[in-house]
């Protein structure tokens, strides 16, 4: 935990090409939905929102799955940067949830006529998945003791990561089967949607990498920042405090390893 | 492991016999949540669907007054701390505490499913009995594996009493959509035979769970 080294690239180096090729991707993306794709025979305009929806439900899901698997690589190296990473993932991958089941309630009102319907197995999947990774921010921030914060929320991480598929299975089968499958409706679909569906899908899950790089970035940074500051404080109160050893405050981002990673930047820019 | 297991349940139910903190609470809320039940619907008997609905809600519910206290007393009277200076496998805490979870779970549905039949249900169970009690246990192992396993997050929390129920009920959603699609054709009034893809979804999901609890419990208990 102590010996983890310092980021070998400088922070956020990379992310302006990830923002240029996302916006470059998206805007590919909804020129393609608006101007190439055909209308579709049955819902006409309506169906535009699948190249939204879906995309979005698949990265969330992909977020969620990649989550437990840096929960695991956590647990197996007790490197709390795995921590960090899934807990930005499961952050995005909510947000993008959350915008799953708006699109998805938008799409149900207009083929259906409501904005709920049960008997879509893979929203009503979406919902049970959303509620239960509701619950990890609280479950992490009720938890004081660092070490312990990153541990159980692994924990979590994982079991619900598990949790994801079986829970889509088990809907599935209660789900009368109405709906086309989205997983498995690329391949007949017209070869001028499928591109334009691909190309939202690429898009999307730019976007999604650039959101969680920025996250990570941000989280480092201020870790860094946090770690420069108390090490100021400390060299000039070390005279009248007696070595201040400043704690490390707790604080509602999950915190890095700051005095041990931290200490090489430092020096550079102070003293 | 055997041994070890077999002295921490009967740590578990001498504990539970001596003080009577889960069970009786989790039979007394199921029997109040029929009687309300029996309010809030305005009907004097139900069957099929609504009943499995009823029961498996109800059964759900109390198990969850009852994984809320699983670890509570190892917490405040240092039980783990002296579970983990035993020079013992940490899993066996697991299997312990999961076989206490289903024994309370399994006095609770003797409480449970004969006041269900007295109160509620329609159709008589004298029939469909077994074919009751074999969905139910199965339901019951996924409970108890994953009612553990939640409990182990939740109890050193600063909020553990809401974030044990908030944790569980979302986990155990697959177990409630296929228990009571089991149950229902047994608690219809012609009464059937529930279809052999819902057992097989709960076996698969208590196995599965199984699993999960095991290979990560050990990190709920190092400290």
């Amino acid at each position: 935990m102590n010996s983890s080294s310092p980021p070998p690239r400088p922070l956020g180096s990379g992310l302006r090409a990830l923002s240029l090729a996302t916006a470059g991707a998206m805007a590919l993306a909804l020129g393609l939905v608006f101007f190439y794709a055909p209308l579709d025979a049955e819902q006409g305009f309506l169906q535009k929102i699948f190249y939204l929806h879906v995309p979005l439900a698949i990265v969330a899901l992909c977020g969620f799955v990649l989550a437990a698997l840096m929960a695991i690589m956590h647990l197996r190296s007790r490197d709390p940067r795995w921590d960090m990473r899934s807990y930005v993932a499961i952050h995005m991958s909510l947000i993008f949830a959350v915008a799953t089941l708006i699109t998805g309630s938008i799409w149900a009102r207009g083929s259906w006529g409501h904005w709920w319907v049960w008997s879509e197995p893979t929203l009503v999947s979406f919902l049970i998945v959303f509620l239960l990774y509701a619950t990890y921010q609280p479950l992490r921030f009720a938890i004081e003791d660092p070490e312990r914060q990153a541990r159980y929320a692994s924990v979590f991480a994982i079991t619900a990561g598990a949790f994801v598929p079986m829970n889509f299975i088990a809907v599935r089968l209660a789900s009368a089967y109405l709906h086309p499958r989205v997983l498995g409706s690329t391949s007949n679909l017209p070869p001028q949607m499928a591109f334009t569906f691909v190309v939202s899908l690429i898009g999307v899950a730019l976007l999604y990498a650039t959101l969680c790089s920025c996250e990570l970035t941000a989280k480092r940074t201020r870790a860094q920042l946090r770690a420069a500051r108390r090490m100021a404080e400390a060299r000039t109160g070390a005279g009248e405090a007696g070595g201040a050893q400043a704690r490390r405050p707790r604080s509602a981002v999950p915190s890095l390893p700051a005095a041990g990673t931290l200490a090489a930047p430092a020096p550079r820019g102070g003293a | 492991m055997r041994r070890t297991v077999g002295a921490l349940l009967r740590k578990e139910l001498l504990i539970e016999l001596r003080s009577w903190q889960s069970v009786p609470g989790m039979s007394l809320f199921a029997v109040t949540t029929f009687v309300v039940f029996h309010f809030a619907l305005n009907r004097s008997s139900v069957d099929g669907d609504l009943a499995a609905g009823i029961l498996w809600v109800t059964l759900l519910l109390a198990a969850i007054l009852g994984v809320n206290r699983l670890f509570v007393a190892d917490a405040e009277e240092g039980g783990f701390d002296g579970f983990l200076l035993a020079p013992v496998d940490r899993g066996a805490l697991l299997l312990a505490k999961a076989l206490a979870l289903l024994t309370y779970l399994v006095a609770l549905e003797l409480v449970a499913v004969p006041a269900f039949a007295l109160l509620l249900l329609a159709p008589s169970l004298t029939s469909t009995l077994p074919s009751l009690t074999g969905v139910l246990a199965l339901g019951d192992v996924g409970v108890a594996v994953i009612g553990t396993l939640v409990a182990a997050l939740a109890v050193r929390t600063r909020a553990r009493d809401l974030l044990g129920p908030l944790l569980a009920l979302p986990l155990l959603v697959p177990i409630v959509i296929a228990g009571a699609r089991a149950s229902s054709p047994l608690l219809a009034l012609p009464a059937g035979q529930p279809a052999a893809r819902w057992l097989a979804t709960l076996g698969l999901y208590d196995l599965l769970f199984g699993l999960i609890a095991y290979a990560l419990f050990d990190f709920l208990l190092e400290d």
